[in-house]
């Protein structure tokens, strides 16, 4: 126990609040102490005027002190000895409080022991304002004073850190709770973030993470995002300063879907789920924060998408029939992994006449070959999201995932002369050359299949690719396993 | 009293100071608007009257406007008209 300055050195200290029965049971006890010459000091947690008719009482609403002695439970009574603690006791224990008083007599009247109640200071959030207040925070990024007149949220749009819509102001006590999010240590460096190329600390992520507004059980999905948009073949730094529509997509697999409240059924690819939203926003705030990737800067896209502010969401896994995305990619079965996507906003593309698998792979193959350009052949990759409705009709015929995609890649392959350039009057297409070839829609491996969305609904959803894929080899989807 | 103040923490990777710095100043006013703002305080206008004088005569054009008061901020509007229509602004203190 560190020694506390601010408190008497020696002598008798109890610290309780109003609020506690027991404490209220020791009122009579205090009032017997305080009568000593020895005396007490009473600190009170909640109401100045309790305990009543004791010399010594003094007003820890604040809970500097409370803090300062790390209070648990209340009443607490304890006796320092040349500055330094020498005994404490928890709650009322008749016998324990008469030693330690040395009032022989003390409390014959209450019961022989009563538990007390939880402090004040350690109350839930509390723990983290008192240690921003009171202690050493530890956190290493530049502290930055908002003048009391100042709002708080504004400031954080001067400074440039909001991708336009308002952020979490990051307090130190919020930076904390993030932090607790994490059994990794603050000062460690997940990597380093494009354009700038700057190293990102846990602390840095945690931040960001508060900013984005999410909650502390989000950090293991975020800080698995963020280490696997910066793995070199997902192409960070190129889908960041592309002319084109790409911002890094988000596709969540494993039980921590649940754990989170992670959204993967009714209106998944929108609004309205806070982890779903605060995690894809964390990572972008990460680009834009840490990376330098901002909008106008280095980030060149024509139009931008929805999808750069946050795109995150959940794939329905209630089906056992059928494999995740993140097994299909190498995932043990069970394992939470996130899987990142060069990716743009949503197409949705609508069915509802197809009743057998073949009917509908033709239907959703259509769709499919409006990614980049109908005429544009293996440039770039594609999502798939399935809804339920549409995968019952596959599921009724047995078809599973490996099938589904065979299927769809077949039909999305194309007879080159249907495709080159001028073919039909259209001059964008694939090269004169390959007018005698049959022409794949996608690169290898450049078709993900995903379930999700409402129970109703005959429509599924089409996430298209970067036209960066084209070069498949060295830029493509990440699929990385969380660690909790 | 106790004046209490909120701390933040910089999400960035700090390469940049933490005061923006300020916009380097034209080093011509050869084709430049000069915004000269009356601050609402006594006799700005015959002090804004005198560099207006000077500046035409260097055919350098100027925009007029006023702070209501020099009690408050200058309104939204008069900062959105001095960005859209100025290069360069005077803020005159006088008395």
């Amino acid at each position: 126990m560190k020694p506390v300055s601010s408190i008497p050195p020696d002598g008798l200290i109890a610290v309780v609040k109003e609020d506690c029965p027991t404490c209220r049971l020791v009122e009579p006890v205090l009032q017997q102490i305080g009568s000593t010459k020895r005396g007490i000091v009473v600190y009170t947690q909640d109401d100045p005027t309790f305990p009543c008719d004791v010399p010594q009482v003094i007003d820890d609403r604040t809970l500097n002190t409370s803090f300062d002695l790390e209070i648990e439970t209340v009443p607490t009574l304890i006796r320092h000895e040349n500055g330094q603690e020498a005994e404490r006791v928890v709650g009322w224990n008749r016998a324990d409080w008469q030693r330690v008083t040395a009032v022989a007599d003390l409390g014959e009247e209450l019961p022989a022991h009563q538990p007390g109640c939880g402090s004040r200071s350690i109350e839930p959030d509390a723990t983290y304002k008192l240690r921003a207040r009171f202690g050493d925070t530890g956190i290493r990024a530049r502290r930055i004073q908002v003048d009391q007149f100042e709002d708080e949220i504004e400031t954080c749009f001067d400074r440039g850190w909001s991708d336009g819509l308002p952020v979490v102001p990051p307090t130190p006590e919020r930076i904390l709770r993030m932090l607790e999010g994490t059994s990794r240590a603050p000062d460690e460096i997940v990597g380093q973030v494009p354009p700038d190329l700057a190293p990102c600390t846990i602390e840095r992520v945690a931040i960001n993470a508060v900013m984005a507004g999410c909650l502390p059980e989000y950090m293991p999905v975020v800080l698995a995002a963020l280490e696997a948009a910066l793995e070199p073949n997902f192409t960070l730094h190129g889908i960041l300063c592309s002319t084109c529509f790409t911002a890094p997509l988000i596709i969540v697999n494993g039980p921590i879907t649940e754990k989170i409240g992670m959204n993967s059924s009714l209106n998944a690819l929108g609004q309205g789920n806070r982890a779903n939203a605060t995690i894809g926003r964390a990572l972008n705030l990460i680009v834009r924060n840490v990376g330098g990737g901002r909008p106008g800067e280095i980030d060149r896209s024509t139009f931008g998408a929805p999808s750069k502010y946050t795109f995150c969401f959940a794939e329905d896994e209630s089906d056992p029939e059928w494999q995740p995305l993140s097994v299909a990619r190498g995932v043990t079965s069970g394992a939470n992994a996130v899987t990142l996507f060069q990716g743009e906003g949503v197409q949705g593309i609508l069915d509802q006449r197809s009743r057998t698998p073949r009917e509908l792979t033709r239907s959703l193959a259509a769709g499919l070959l409006a990614v980049c350009h109908p005429h544009i052949c293996e440039w770039a990759h594609a999502v798939l999201v399935i809804s339920p409705e549409h995968y019952s009709i596959f599921r009724a015929a047995g078809w599973d995932r490996d099938r589904i995609t065979d299927a769809l890649l077949e039909a999305t392959t194309r007879n080159g002369e249907d495709v080159v350039q001028g073919a039909g009057g259209i001059a964008e297409g694939v090269p004169k050359n390959r007018a005698g070839e049959m022409v794949p829609k996608f690169p290898p491996n450049g078709l993900l299949l995903v379930r999700a969305g409402g129970q109703a609904g005959l429509y599924s959803a089409i996430l298209a690719g970067w036209p960066g894929g084209r070069a498949y080899k060295e830029s493509h989807p990440i699929t990385r396993e969380i660690i909790e | 009293m106790n004046v209490e103040s909120t701390v933040l923490h910089d999400p960035t990777s700090e390469f940049a100071p933490v005061n923006q710095p300020r916009r380097r100043p034209p080093t011509s006013l050869k084709g430049k608007i000069v915004a000269l703002q009356d601050i609402g305080k006594l006799r700005s206008d015959e002090f804004l009257d005198y560099i207006e004088e000077d500046l035409n005569r260097r055919g350098i054009k100027t925009l007029r406007t006023a702070k209501p008061t020099n009690a408050k901020r200058a309104p939204v509007e008069i900062l959105q008209k001095i960005e859209k229509e100025a290069d360069v602004v005077v803020q005159a203190l006088a008395d």
